[in-house]
């Protein structure tokens, strides 16, 4: 999907191993392009007019019959509404089922860099990051629910083993998330726990939000399955 | 780590400090101190039990499906799972199971989600996530809506496979298979025992389970 200049709200790079929020209003999305491949995005949605509304991933999951996501579909709330739909994505397959790296699976895995020896080059890991974030916003550890991991593959084998699936996301590789309703977006770019790399080598992202204005009567995600329909009639609702 | 390892118990229900029979489309919170074992049985076979555990010093470390399967490597549960906290640490260990997997990735049902899965009117019906604010409002202690994070769902089937879709399919559970939890910590037992009445995985019949718990 080509974005033109005059669309974008602005843009700007995240650094790897980083955190950051923003409130996305409806009609826009954001677009997060991995710059050099293998990018990890761990992202939670809240409804940004009442926070205890948040992406669910158990109904998203359920409503459309899904275990990851990818271009098409849309990221449920508990209430359930459509928080954000996958307007476009040239990956195919991003992860919400194995949330986010936390201090006891960085240390295991790179052991010990703290601020006093690295300085800003410091190990971060997920789940501080995400709350680090969400304190900004008044939210804590009860607003913690699993996060979609974009960019990031874990298979699922018929016996239910997980593996992290290395090369899914290549350098360019984007995800574009139009807002269906005016949303909170709590972002954070750190390692994927189960990346297989020993070495921490978070990998930067450009943030860009544009104008997307795509109504939802013409948005494909909404014919995605006829749950999707009605999710879109509930989230039209709300908007009234 | 494999699943489906059936394990019974030798635990004997006429030694059990609590036993109780949880009706279908019922609440029940609990606390569970740690050392204790609890055990669940599905008395008449494929029912749902949307269960979430707190810690019970501390009401915002609670279950987490994610970390939970993420650090076992399997996407069910069974003998050997040690159920993981928000902050990772061990709150119960699944000591024995003779229905073979349990899904935590189906979540609980809701008035809100029945509207979205189910035609528009039946968003009117009895769900678990009604019956989990009904137990954290029984509980209170500034318990609310935030306290309802992604489930267990004891003798559910959710089959993820492996081209990336999830589908809700019959139960592989029968009268008297029963799961059996240690306790790591002294945690607080929210269940949902669910009235689902749309869904063909409990043939469209919510059944009472029953609850015990031993020293």
């Amino acid at each position: 999907m080509n974005i033109n200049q005059d669309q974008i709200l602005f843009e700007e790079i995240m650094p790897g191993g980083w955190n950051r929020s923003h409130i996305l209003k409806a009609g826009t999305a954001l677009r997060i392009t991995d710059l050099e491949g293998g990018a990890n995005v761990s992202a939670i949605f809240y409804n940004a007019r009442n926070t205890t509304e948040r992406y669910n991933m158990p109904d998203t999951l359920k409503a459309q019959f899904i275990s990851c996501i990818a271009k098409g579909c849309v990221c449920y709330s508990d209430m359930g509404r459509v928080l954000v739909s996958v307007i476009d994505d040239s990956c195919g397959w991003h992860d919400t089922i194995s949330g986010v790296s936390n201090a006891m699976t960085n240390q295991r895995k790179y052991g010990l860099n703290p601020y006093q020896e690295a300085r800003n080059n410091y190990y971060r890991n997920g789940l501080d990051s995400l709350l680090l974030e969400l304190a900004k916003h008044g939210l804590g550890k009860r607003d913690l629910v699993a996060p979609v991991n974009f960019f990031t593959k874990i298979g699922v084998d018929q016996e239910g083993n997980m593996a992290h699936v290395p090369g899914n996301s290549k350098p360019g590789d984007y995800v574009d998330l139009q807002a269906e309703m005016d949303i909170l977006v709590v972002l954070c770019s750190c390692p994927h726990p189960l990346d297989p790399n020993p070495e921490y080598a978070p990998k930067p992202v450009k943030l860009t939000v544009w104008r997307s204005a795509i109504v939802p009567e013409a948005n494909p995600c909404r014919s995605y399955c006829p749950q999707n329909e009605r999710g879109f009639v509930n989230t039209a609702e709300y908007r009234l | 780590m494999t699943i489906a390892t059936l394990k019974e118990s030798t635990l004997d229900p006429a030694r059990a400090v609590y036993d109780a029979v949880l009706p279908a489309g019922e609440h029940w919170i609990h606390p569970i101190k740690k050392g204790q074992t609890f055990r669940i049985v599905d008395l008449e076979g494929n029912q749902a039990v949307d269960t979430i555990f707190y810690s019970a010093r501390d009401y915002s470390e609670r279950y987490s499906a994610v970390d939970t399967i993420r650090e076992q490597g399997n996407v069910y549960l069974s003998t050997g799972s040690r159920l993981l906290s928000s902050e990772s640490n061990t709150m119960l260990t699944i000591t024995a199971d003779t229905c073979g997997r349990h899904d935590t990735l189906g979540g609980g049902c809701s008035a809100e989600s029945n509207s979205v899965r189910y035609p528009r009117e039946k968003r009117y019906m009895h769900n678990c996530r009604d019956s989990f604010m009904k137990g954290l409002l029984q509980w209170g202690q500034g318990m609310d809506k935030r306290e309802i994070t992604h489930n267990i769902n004891f003798f559910m089937n959710v089959p993820i496979s492996p081209d990336g879709k999830s589908t809700f399919a019959d139960g592989i559970s029968e009268p008297g298979k029963y799961v059996e939890m240690r306790a790591d910590m002294d945690v607080i037992c929210l269940i949902s025992n669910c009235p689902q009445l749309n869904n063909p995985c409990n043939a469209y019949n919510p059944t009472p389970v029953r609850l015990l718990i031993w020293d």
